[in-house]
């Protein structure tokens, strides 16, 4: 059989994903550029040719740049906090304990609870006057009024993180756990005859392991994080004082809520810019240290 | 297992693709309401019944979404001819008729349906001097107070102006019957522009004026001050700043507040000893004045039902709409929402167990203030929302809190 | 085995015990939320466990009397159902001939690539466009729209996992089947695929968790009963209107429990996919 010929086979066997993913991705991606041109209205105008302005606008506009920190600080923290509890984790679950089997199996109960519920959940949780959080707090003494969580600026963002951390972090720790279990035992067998220390043999020995593996879940939770919509659109739609409003929710509000599709569009391009320079730079890492893995 | 779970899922697939709802000899409307204040989604269900029985030709299916998804759901649907008959709020038949959105039925409206309704439930439906709709919800926001705490802390009569609330909420603080008695709803949403417009009808002020934000001073700006200095006096429950309607009841019903700023349907829901720890204790009076300045204050929270462009069957939507909004209907279910017929007001059908409800209402609806009627109300709002929280939390002083709304109002 | 001390054994158990505290409080919490009369949940101090068990919610939520709250519920869990059994199947079709076809000639590798690569779009990016052409074709609040977008969601998905699965059988086993004449199609149909039905199986376990959780796309092109899937209704629910914190509650229950079951019972199936991705970066 040719060369070519089995490249013209699988380009055929390609060709119904690639349609759909041209017709219902590509074009409307081709055309969120052309809006972006525009003072196209959502419904309505078609908008004419306006050039660079409305970029100009978004990116000067105080509003995009307070956004895109609060998205940055969001999307940071709260990757780092899974990645930390994920490892940790896993490396408790590769422990011998009682009941390990059981825990192993409820990893999995906060990765498979919806988005929208989970957010449902914590601001039920956060409710500053019948919430669990202030309930549970006040009776074990460790806080003397019921506080607005999601009300203060300075904490609505560290609820929103929790929230999505407790739904993100089992998942990490169970691709860790996996990794964990590929370690082979004499490898850690013999780094302990050699005299390493537990941190010595997790940095040494364990975390070249790993290292794969996180770093595929860490450039895909964070550009999740990037892109979080659904957890705040929930629990804050972006107040108090837009202190939770990241880019998505900003990109909603100027194309649906104000209609105005032709801004609404550039600003979203710039997130995908955003998004894919974040990707690019991780792929670098990441083939960088299966270069090194291997 | 996996085989039979992808079976069953394949089944449904095709049994739910084949029993797709599809058009039966009558024809079918579709109609979204919200769920929150006013009517509950029981008594629209009920009222729709009713409509159904009266007219076995027409389906009138029903979608409730929040208040706050209201406004985008309408907008979105036009594109897919979703809804025939929507609800919709006061401040959007500017946008609405600029955009397109919904029918101008000046034309449908008769001369006693003019006669009858109150001239101020017409403003909600009113752009430019033509009708998008009829007026359903004829409500505002009142003062409520817990007759009780009042009576313990010694107080004869409910406030008068504002700063007698502020005065009546400091004794019962003081006198330890609640720590922060007064709750509103100050979350960032479209309820604090509610409450904030109360506040600028009471000192006189203005959104806009020849065109351009004058909310940034005078009024407005002494509005804002009020509920600011409330919050930061510890008189306000703080977390009114991240309440919505449905919230402050809650508290209002659990009797941890003495006063709350709410619409007509709390009034009977706190009422009902079912639910509410407060039966039979719950006081209502317009919302106060400014001595000098205004007797009561209210905002015009009314909304109506209006035919939107992408209908397929207006003559039918029309029909439903003048069921929901005649008399007869409003009356029965006159408990949540008031009528806005004015001779219902004067009706003993109407008028029985809620008297003091009613007496308010006579005030309170004679001093609707309008939020202001742009085509880029959502942006002012938007603006104007985050003004309002900046200056609760501190973030900024309420007068560069207001200039810079009125900068990014998109007037 | 190592040997430990006993101060070590006894710190994994308690943080063992922590960990399974921290996961199960959350989850509990809203099953008590749900079975709790209103009440009890805006008692203070709080009541964490309800004086009288009560499951009516459940029954509100599953009820069927026409133009209810319940009917509006189910309709919702329908269509969700519908929405996710149609992409995965679709996303499932489409997968196995592409990732068959990159794991063989890795010279198309490339388009699979870009595919992927489509993960990083935000979703506000396309929405715009989508809505309009949605619009156009008369597909907006229409189950087979939003399957059909979803679709885009799921496939890259699925065949990179499918192609993962097939670099595991090896070509030779393919050859020889040929060699005996087989076609391609005969091949595929009776050699490689049952080899690869586990992948399978797990590929449509993923997309059918990723097509269950949407919530973005389903908020913008969907409005009303006949097309409204289990996400929006439950955050219209929790949109800050319904004070009955436990119907909130019932409802998040109802929506978790399908996704949550699969997750039990097909752990296995489902920490093999997530890593398969992953080691082989």
């Amino acid at each position: 059989m040719s060369g070519s010929w089995m490249t013209t086979r699988a380009w055929l066997l390609m060709l119904p994903l690639l349609a759909v993913m041209i017709s219902v991705i590509g074009w409307p991606l081709v055309d969120t550029v052309r809006l972006s041109f525009t003072d196209a209205r959502l419904v309505g105008t078609e908008g004419s040719f306006v050039g660079l302005d409305n970029y100009a606008r978004m990116l000067s506009g105080a509003n995009f740049q307070r956004t895109l920190v609060t998205t940055t600080w969001f999307a940071v923290i709260s990757v780092a906090a899974e990645m930390v509890l994920g490892v940790l984790a896993a490396l408790l679950l590769n422990q011998q304990f009682y009941g390990r089997t059981v825990l192993r199996a409820l990893m999995i109960l906060p990765w498979a609870l919806p988005t929208v519920v989970n957010a449902t959940l914590w601001r039920l949780i956060y409710n500053p006057e019948y919430g669990a959080l202030n309930a549970a707090l006040t009776q074990a003494g460790l806080l003397d009024a019921y506080r607005s969580w999601l009300g203060e600026p300075n904490t609505a963002l560290a609820a929103l993180i929790v929230a999505d951390c407790w739904k993100n972090f089992p998942l990490v720790a169970l691709i860790a756990l996996a990794a964990l279990q590929a370690v082979p035992r004499d490898i850690t067998a013999a780094s302990m005859v050699d005299g390493a220390g537990p941190i010595a043999r997790f940095r040494f020995v364990i975390l070249p392991y790993l290292v794969g593996p996180l770093l595929v879940a860490l450039v895909l939770r964070t550009i999740e994080a990037f892109k979080v919509f659904d957890i705040i659109w929930v629990m804050t739609r972006g107040g108090p004082a837009n202190s939770t409003r990241t880019l998505s929710i900003l990109v909603y509000q100027e194309a649906f809520s104000f209609q105005r599709a032709g801004s609404g569009a550039s600003l979203a391009l710039i997130v995908t810019l955003l998004v894919t320079v974040l990707a690019v730079a991780y792929a670098a890492l990441v083939r960088k240290a299966a270069g090194s893995a291997s | 297992m996996l085989k039979s779970i992808s079976r069953t899922l394949l089944g449904a697939a095709f049994v739910g693709g084949a029993f797709m709802p599809h058009a039966f000899a009558e024809t079918s409307i579709n109609a979204l309401f919200m769920a929150q204040a006013a009517y509950s989604e029981a008594d629209v269900r009920a009222m729709t019944e009713a409509f159904s029985k009266a007219n076995p030709d027409i389906k009138v299916n029903l979608e409730f979404v929040p208040y706050e998804g209201l406004h985008d759901k309408t907008v979105l649907a036009q594109g897919s001819g979703g809804y025939d008959v929507v609800l919709f709020d006061v401040i959007w038949p500017a946008e609405y008729a600029s955009n397109n959105v919904l029918v101008d039925v000046s034309a449908r409206i008769t001369e006693e349906m003019k006669k009858g309704v109150l001239p101020g439930a017409w403003t909600t439906v009113t752009y430019d001097g033509k009708s998008y709709g009829m007026p359903w919800i004829l409500d505002t926001k009142y003062l409520f107070y817990n007759k009780e705490i009042l009576e313990k802390a010694g107080i004869k009569s409910p406030p008068k102006t504002w700063d007698e609330l502020a005065e009546q909420a400091k004794i019962i603080k003081d006198k330890g019957l609640l720590a922060t008695p007064i709750s509103w709803s100050w979350s960032q949403a479209e309820a604090a522009i509610c409450d904030y417009t109360t506040l600028v009808s009471a000192y006189g002020g203005d959104f806009i004026k020849d065109g351009k934000p004058a909310f940034q001073s005078g009024g407005g700006l002494d509005a804002l001050n009020y509920m600011v200095t409330s919050y930061s006096s510890g008189l306000t429950n703080p977390n009114s700043k991240e309440f919505l309607e449905e919230d402050v009841r809650k508290v209002f019903q659990n009797g941890e507040a003495a006063f709350a700023l709410n619409w007509t349907y709390m009034y009977n829901m706190a009422n009902d000893p079912k639910d509410s720890k407060v039966a039979g204790k719950v006081g209502v009076v317009p919302a106060p004045g400014v001595a000098g300045k205004s007797e009561v204050s209210a905002v015009n929270g009314s909304m109506g039902l209006g035919i939107t462009t992408a209908s397929k069957h207006p003559e039918e939507a029309w029909k439903f709409i003048t069921f929901m909004t005649s008399q007869q209907t409003q009356n029965q279910y006159a408990k949540l929402s008031l009528p806005i017929w004015a001779s219902s007001y004067d009706d003993p059908e109407v008028t029985k167990g809620q008297e003091e409800l009613i007496a308010a209402a006579k005030l309170g609806l004679a001093a609707m203030y309008p939020r202001p009627t742009t085509p880029k109300y959502q942006e002012l709002s938007t603006a104007l929302q985050q003004a309002i929280q900046e200056s609760l939390l501190g973030q900024a002083k309420p007068e560069d809190a207001l200039k810079s709304a009125a900068e990014n109002s998109g007037l | 085995m190592e040997r430990r001390s006993l101060a070590f054994t006894i710190f994994i158990h308690a943080a063992a015990l922590l960990l399974a505290v921290v996961i199960l409080a959350p989850v509990l919490w809203l099953f008590v939320m749900s079975i709790s009369p209103t009440a009890d949940l805006s008692a203070k101090p709080l009541r964490w466990w309800p004086a009288e068990v009560d499951f009516s919610r459940y029954a509100l939520l599953l009820s069927s009397v026409e133009n209810s709250a319940g009917a509006a519920f189910t309709a919702s869990l329908w269509n969700s159902l519908k929405i996710a059994g149609m992409a995965t199947i679709a996303a499932i079709a489409l997968a196995i001939p592409a990732g068959w076809a990159v794991s063989r000639t890795p010279q198309v590798g490339w388009s699979l690539s870009m595919v992927i690569a489509t993960y990083m779009l935000p979703p506000v990016a396309l929405a715009v466009p989508l809505y309009m052409g949605l619009a156009y074709f008369g597909m907006l609040n229409n189950i087979f729209g939003l399957a059909l977008v979803y679709l885009t969601i799921l496939a890259p998905f699925t065949t990179w996992l499918m192609k993962s699965g097939f670099d595991a059988i090896p070509r030779e086993i393919e050859a020889s089947a040929m060699i005996d004449g087989a076609s391609l199609f005969q091949t595929l149909r009776i050699i490689t695929l049952p080899l690869a039905a586990p992948v399978v199986a797990t590929s449509a376990l993923f997309a059918l968790l990723l097509a269950w959780d949407e919530f973005f796309y389903a908020l913008l092109f969907t409005s009303d009963l006949r097309a409204k899937t289990l996400t929006v209704a439950i955050a219209d629910l929790a949109g800050g209107r319904v004070s009955d914190y436990g119907l909130i509650a019932t409802a998040g229950v109802l929506a978790a429990l399908p996704p949550v079951l699969i997750g039990l019972v097909m752990q296995r199936a489902l920490i093999s996919g997530l890593t398969s991705g992953g080691v082989k970066g």
